[in-house]
């Protein structure tokens, strides 16, 4: 028998409701996605093409009438300052320091919401607040914190410290406020991977011999791993491009400026666009190169991409 | 039992820490709105004189006054267009089968982890040339752009866990399909999309990078970048107070809405990200 | 209350592949019709293209005579129960069975009339308030049908709507089910993939494999006289034993021993130009223990074999004893691997199983006898799955 070896549509036949056919379906899909693809495309896509075009310009507002190609004289420019790799490494050194920090301390907190015996809406609700604050709010908040004198934390330093004048311990602070305002979604995107761990799994573990260490290293890491992966690409790309805290608690002062911050001053305060827009395209490329890493190095899973989906 | 007593409270201590993690620093801001300026700067937590002329006085700042305006407004006409637009889109993909479905969803999601400052530099000039800088739509064009990866994304989630049998058994009840949709689909779609619309506005209502370089006064700039620009009333008078009640009425509002919703936000924030 | 007739009903998608195949049937005015076979053999989708849910690729489908092909599933007044039961979840119970009659715009008294009636019918008078996810599967289950009696339409259509739940409910619903076609004698078609539901609930059968309809009788019909190995492995729980047979002159040498052949055996086997191999089935009821047969009475079996048994199973009423034949040989039959599919996996030996009496004292590892009659043998042609003995076939 060959007539038919088609397997019955599943309990899903809904897909297949309108069967006009494929082709009505696509169109309708591509219809119905085109105003979006369209927005995304018309605001990142030319823009994208321009500030390449102007990344090979002379191009300062204040000197309009000496513009002109210079092809990757921009580019030699800026990757020969020490400016730019000095906010090059700050924009390293806090994206890695804050990645790291957020996934323990947001583990940490995705265990407390997940396991805790009392008030569990109460943790999910608290722990909702920084996500649900505005940044810039929260930088103020953080710099009056620290300011000698109004600050409360302040006041625990050794007197005539002033901590958001100097590099490190400025740095510190922005980490301090990056942490805080992002662990929380760090810590749901986590409790929602520790949804995944099969209670049963934990049981049989803990059946095998397995203390709650190892049951938490050898169960539910692996099986997390995933979402683990996924919530760290994100906060990478996104710890990457800090601008608001630096912005409002050094403004870049003492060497604290990351990229973001450094090709926004050299846009609005020099206005220089030929070298602000080199600078946004070497960020981009960066970012490209960090979400390359780990969708292909680390085999990071991006939701939707996978296969699994539907 | 002892044992339990002691269960309880070792869990009551962890919760207390991740309750003073998570609140301490809004009380500190909280505070500092509500110390007059006598005792602004005494670096106590608490205040020891209370005082609303903060909130009276950035009440009285046109230019906070007017952010405030713009941020509302420039939030909800970008959270709507991004919304309609993204609910689509999100349809077409939880629901049909088409090629480059996953163009689209892998545009959106390099959308998402692209770095803003990337588009700042070039609409900051593109803008300025077509006479869009310093306006609403200046802003709400990239608000937009920013918005609609997670819309979709969430959207998406949201729909493919909808039982779509039931339009059939709407069909089968006699239902046309604008029936069946505004009976039975659009009601068990609308969490979602209130959920969705959320998180959109939190985005819009958030940016900081866009609000200060892509406008240049009160015209379109967000409270935000409001704040950012708060100098004090006088060259001798400090800041910091209505700064903090400036930070304080921008905050509280987003933080009772999230607070409200919490279940549904927790569940939309982890959708896109524990499916994939 | 309709005559359903499927003329020739084809379903096929769009990448080429057919779902069903030239589907005829025509079913009587309150007819309880079952469409059975395995998964994927396109019983939904021929459900789904009566309801109007996906389209019929070619032929026709006319209810009371006229031609539906392109009519909205409003258009046809059939109601559904859908495996999932499709409740909707924001709805109470008594909104979710108003549902239709809301939508046909019934006056408010008339349709809570018809809702309440439907309620004591399907016992749910006292859940009408409560929502769906207030409620356990037998309930419902229930408002499904609830749902799908409200409007009294021209025919049901029930998509395998017990399946979800557990076994002694589905029992009960099954008798539930039944009582309610017979009261209201609605014409239904009903899917499902359990040949024991199909055996206890339908006046006829379908029986469909890979979208070609099998079989289609009683379920006596199709108990009694498969029309091929397919059929017969599927209906019948144990399954029918299959064995290799080859014909030696007036006998078939099995590994039972001879059977000797009767007349009209031997003319069925010669219009079909006398194939030596064959596929011998037998219904494990067939077999008797032959001590427990010779202290009461004959009963006309006279063949006799021995062998040693496996595994007993006592199931209070009757016993189940399996044997393994080492020396059988193997069959090689498409038909007969996919009719033994559900059954074991392991084709390597062939395994027999009887159904004998309860008093039988069989045990396990013992050398038994068992009996059967050559009557109750069926003659399977191994290529085509054929069955040679059937007597004229009721259905064209």
């Amino acid at each position: 028998m060959t007539t038919a070896t088609r397997a019955e549509p599943p309990a899903d036949p809904g897909r297949r409701a309108q069967s006009e056919g494929k082709r009505s379906e696509r169109n309708l899909g591509w219809w119905l996605c085109a105003p979006a693809a369209l927005v995304m495309l018309l605001v990142t896509g030319w823009p994208i093409v321009y500030s390449v075009l102007l990344s090979l310009q002379r191009y300062d507002l204040r000197f309009p009438d000496r513009r002109g190609w210079v092809w990757l004289e921009n580019y030699v420019t800026v990757l020969t300052s020490p400016f730019w790799w000095q906010a090059f490494g700050v924009t390293m050194v806090i994206t890695v320091i804050s990645v790291v920090l957020e996934l323990v301390l947001g583990m940490a907190i995705a265990l407390v919401m997940y396991r805790t015996l009392l008030g569990r809406g109460l943790m999910r609700t608290a722990v909702l607040v920084p996500y649900g604050i505005v940044t810039v709010a929260a930088a103020f908040g953080w710099r009056y914190a620290w300011t000698p004198g109004t600050g409360w934390l302040a006041g625990l330093l050794p007197a005539g410290d002033a901590p958001l004048t100097q590099q490190w311990p400025a740095i510190f602070i922005i980490i301090l406020a990056e942490v805080w305002k992002t662990t929380p979604f760090m810590a749901l995107l986590l409790m929602a991977g520790l949804a995944l761990v099969p209670e049963d799994a934990l049981k049989a573990a803990a059946m095998d011999g397995a203390g709650p260490w190892q049951r938490f290293r050898m169960i539910t890491l692996p099986l997390m791993k995933p979402a683990i992966l996924a919530a760290l690409l994100f906060r990478t790309l996104d710890a990457f491009r800090i601008f608001d805290n630096i912005y409002i608690l050094t403004n870049g002062a003492q060497g604290t400026s990351s990229v973001s911050v450094i090709a926004y001053h050299n846009l609005i305060g020099g206005l220089n666009l030929g070298i602000g827009s080199t600078m946004s395209v070497l960020i981009f490329v960066t970012v490209a190169v960090i979400a390359f890493v780990f969708v292909k190095g680390l085999g990071t899973s991006t939701p939707g991409q996978s296969g699994g989906r539907r | 039992m002892e044992a339990d007593r002691r269960v309880v409270a070792r869990w009551g201590a962890i919760n207390l820490l991740v309750l003073l993690y998570a609140l301490v620093p809004v009380l500190w801001i909280a505070s500092l709105s509500f110390k007059d300026p006598a005792t602004i700067t005494d670096g106590h937590f608490v205040p020891r004189s209370w005082t609303l002329d903060n909130y009276k006085g950035i009440f009285k700042n046109d230019d906070f006054v007017r952010g405030l305006v713009n941020s509302i407004g420039i939030g909800l006409i970008s959270t709507v267009i991004a919304i309609l637009v993204g609910t689509m889109a999100a349809y077409a993909v939880a629901r049909l089968d088409f090629p480059g479905k996953s163009l689209v969803l892998g545009f959106s999601l390099l959308i998402a982890m692209f770095p803003q400052i990337s588009l700042v530099t070039p609409l900051f000039q593109i803008w300025r040339g077509i006479g869009l800088f310093n306006t609403w739509p200046g802003l709400i064009l990239p608000y937009i752009t920013f918005a609609l990866p997670l819309t979709i994304y969430t959207l998406s989630t949201f729909f493919r866990e909808i039982p779509w049998d039931l339009e059939k058994a709407a069909k089968m009840d006699g239902a046309t399909p604008f029936q069946a949709f505004r009976l039975v689909i659009a009601p068990l779609a609308a969490p979602g999309v209130v959920t969705t619309a959320i998180l959109a506005f939190i985005v819009c209502w958030n940016d900081f990078l866009f609000a200060i370089s892509l406008t240049s006064s009160s015209a379109a700039r967000t409270a935000p970048a409001t704040i950012s620009f708060f100098t004090g009333s006088s060259q001798f008078e400090d800041p910091t107070g209505s700064i903090a009640a400036a930070a304080m009425v921008i905050t509280v509002p987003i933080v009772v809405f999230v607070l409200f919703f919490q279940r549904r936000i927790v569940s939309g924030l982890t959708s896109g990200a524990v499916k994939g | 209350m309709a005559e359903i007739v499927l003329d020739g009903v084809t379903k096929r998608f769009p990448d080429g592949t057919v779902a069903v195949h030239s589907f005829d049937l025509t079913i009587a005015d309150g007819e309880f019709i079952i469409l059975v076979g395995p998964s994927g053999c396109g019983k939904s989708t021929t459900l789904n293209m009566i309801a109007g849910l996906e389209d019929i690729s070619d032929g026709e489908l006319r209810i009371d005579g006229e031609r539906m092909n392109e009519r909205a599933p409003r258009d046809r007044d059939i109601a559904m129960v859908f495996q999932s039961y499709a409740l909707y979840p924001h709805m109470t119970v008594r909104e979710n069975i108003g549902f239709p009659l809301r939508l046909a715009k019934l006056g408010k008294a008339e349709a809570d009339r018809r809702i309440e009636e439907a309620a004591r019918i399907l016992d749910l008078d006292e859940l009408l308030d409560r929502r769906p996810a207030n409620l356990s599967g037998g309930q419902r289950q229930r408002v499904a049908m609830g749902r799908a009696i409200v409007r009294d339409p021209k025919a049901f259509l029930m998509d395998e709507p017990l399946s979800n739940l557990d076994a002694k409910l589905r029992v009960q619903m099954r008798t539930v089910i039944s009582r309610l076609q017979d009261r209201l004698g609605t014409t239904t078609v009903y899917v499902t993939h359990d040949q024991t539901e199909a055996m206890t609930l339908g006046d006829r059968i379908v029986l469909m494999r890979k979208g070609v309809v099998q079989q289609v009788g009683s379920p006596e019909e199709l108990y009694r006289h498969p029309r091929n190995l397919f059929v017969a492995g599927f209906i019948g729980s144990p399954s029918m034993n299959f064995l290799p047979a080859r014909v030696e002159g007036a006998r078939l040498h099995t590994v039972l021993g001879d059977v000797p052949l009767g007349d009209r055996m031997r003319r069925a086997l010669a219009d079909h130009g006398d194939p030596a191999e064959l596929i011998m089935g037998i219904r494990p009821e067939a077999f008797e223990d032959a001590h427990l047969v010779r202290e009461t009475a004959a009963t006309g079996r006279d063949l006799t074999f021995t062998g040693t048994a496996g595994i007993v199973e006592s199931l209070g009423a009757e016993k189940y004893v399996y044997l393994d034949l080492e020396e059988a040989g193997t069959i090689e039959s498409e038909h007969l691997a996919e009719a033994l599919q559900a059954d074991t996996g392991d084709r390597s030996r062939v395994q027999l199983v009887a159904r004998v009496d309860a008093r039988s004292e069989i045990r396990e590892k013992q050398r038994i006898e068992l009996e059967f009659s050559p009557d109750d043998i069926d003659l399977f042609e191994p290529g085509s799955g054929l069955n040679l003995t059937v007597r004229a076939p009721a259905h064209a």
